[in-house]
């Protein structure tokens, strides 16, 4: 969603823009184009960036901690400087070698073990939010703002140790920090999101809590504890990560089921294909698209030559689409079984609530399922999709059909 | 058939303890424990091959005994 009309796009190979409406309608027709006809992209906004959409670029960067570094990771005119290796949150923003402690930190907690612990609770609250949504009997419902939104938020808001009922506050700062990056300057520091952890880091040192703030609070690296930044920073990154993202994803399925009767009535009709189902979903509809900045003096790619400090957006969902990479790429195959799909990155950054989110999509189809078997969009054209490097449905109209079934 | 696995690739994608945990388990941190050393019995080459071609990183493939 923008703030301004801007004018159209001439061409995507030489001027893209992630942050266009048109971008956020019709992504996808991009990326196709941009790989059969100029596979590395690249525009003079933002201080001058590319755009990678062939799987084996996009791989290859990646993978390439050395030439690329993680220093800034959501594209802004104010690109991040000095702050290597460590980043302003630790570990997405972080380069080796200080990287692979701190997301060790973390891994236990976001292990497939921990995570399966909390199927119970998404399961309840997606449960509590079709109640709420069908009171009175309503025959449409905004599958993005009166559900997708809200999964993730409780989840993560009760593992972190943030409450729920802070949702909202939550939102603005992801619309602005990942959606609308640098589109603000008039915003106090008070009203920040770094502000507001920081002093629940303060409150939790003072009333000590057993949740992820709580145990970075106890937590040491090399010895020492870590610094008020990196718990501030990490938190901050956790809270962003796993509230945008795996609410696009939930949107973006619910989208696709609307369209789809075919699919619908193989979800219904043989739950066993659902774990392939959400992994199809994760590659044709992935949310995220991640960001480097050129550290070597220049990198040649693709035909092109990157300079220093430039940035890099790595689409994984676009590297998702490639036919060299996948069989089939242009279709959605709901139980495909050779699925190597990047929806949540390769290297070593690969997305550390990955166990997580699958778990919050699985349980967010399967409930909605259950509930609202068969469903239609109440009008296409409502349908608004996110600008910027988080791709998802913000407003989702939907129909139910046969509600007097239910 | 034996499974080759290269720790030095695996980013704990998971994907192969998901769709194969009679081979595959999860360490502590969510990357993948081989869990046989021999031969890949009959009844689990099916469940071998998914593994392999769901992992993103190609950190597993199927070697000839």
């Amino acid at each position: 969603m923008t703030d301004v009309d801007r004018a159209p796009i001439e061409d995507w190979a030489t001027d893209f823009d992630h942050t266009h409406p048109d971008y956020a309608a019709r992504a996808p027709e991009v990326w196709d184009e941009l790989r059969d006809r100029c596979p590395v992209a690249h525009s003079d906004r933002q201080g001058g960036m590319w755009l990678p959409t062939r799987h084996a670029d996009v791989a290859a960067i990646a993978h390439d901690t050395r030439r690329y570094s993680s220093e800034g990771v959501i594209v802004s005119p104010f690109k991040p400087v000095g702050m290597a290796p460590q980043g302003y949150a630790p570990p997405i923003t972080s380069d080796p070698p200080f990287h692979a402690e701190a997301r060790r930190l973390l891994l236990p907690a976001f292990s497939p073990k921990e995570i399966s612990k909390l199927e119970p609770a998404a399961r309840a609250s997606c449960r509590e939010l079709l109640d709420t949504a069908l009171a009175d009997g309503a025959d449409v419902v905004d599958a993005a703002r009166q559900y997708a939104q809200h999964i993730p938020v409780r989840v993560i808001a009760e593992m972190l140790g943030l409450p729920r009922e802070d949702g909202d506050r939550f939102r603005v700062w992801i619309h602005r920090i990942i959606e609308a990056p640098g589109a603000r300057r008039d915003i106090a520091y008070e009203d920040t999101l770094f502000y507001y952890l920081g002093q629940m880091v303060e409150d939790h040192r003072s009333h000590p809590r057993d949740d992820l703030i709580g145990f970075l609070i106890g937590a040491e690296m090399d010895g020492k504890p870590l610094a008020t930044e990196h718990i501030v920073g990490t938190i901050g990154l956790l809270l962003i990560a796993g509230i945008d993202t795996t609410w696009s994803a939930i949107g973006a399925s619910l989208w696709h089921l609307a369209q789809r009767p075919d699919d619908r009535r193989r979800l219904v009709e043989d739950p066993a294909v659902l774990p392939f189902a959400v992994e199809e979903m994760l590659r044709f509809y992935a949310p995220v698209t991640m960001a480097r900045i050129v550290a070597d003096d220049e990198v040649e790619l693709g035909g092109q030559t990157l300079g220093h400090r430039d940035w890099v957006l790595l689409p994984f969902p676009s590297a998702n689409r490639d036919p060299e990479a996948f069989d089939r790429a242009d279709e959605f195959v709901i139980d495909r079984e050779r699925n190597r799909h990047v929806a949540f990155g390769l290297g070593i950054h690969r997305c550390l609530g990955s166990n997580l989110a699958r778990l919050e999509l699985t349980v967010a189809i399967d409930e909605w399922m259950r509930r609202i078997p068969d469903f239609e969009l109440a009008d296409p054209d409502a349908v608004l999709w996110s600008t910027g490097q988080v791709r998802g449905p913000r407003q989702l109209p939907i129909r139910l059909l046969h509600p007097e079934a239910l | 058939m034996r499974i080759a696995y290269d720790r030095t690739k695996c980013q704990g994608h998971g994907r192969c303890y998901a769709l194969a945990p009679e081979l595959f388990d999860a360490d502590d941190e969510g990357y993948a424990v081989v869990r046989t050393t021999g031969p890949v019995p009959p009844e689990l080459e099916k469940a071998a091959a998914l593994a392999v071609d769901n992992c993103p990183e190609y950190a597993i493939e199927l070697v000839p005994d």
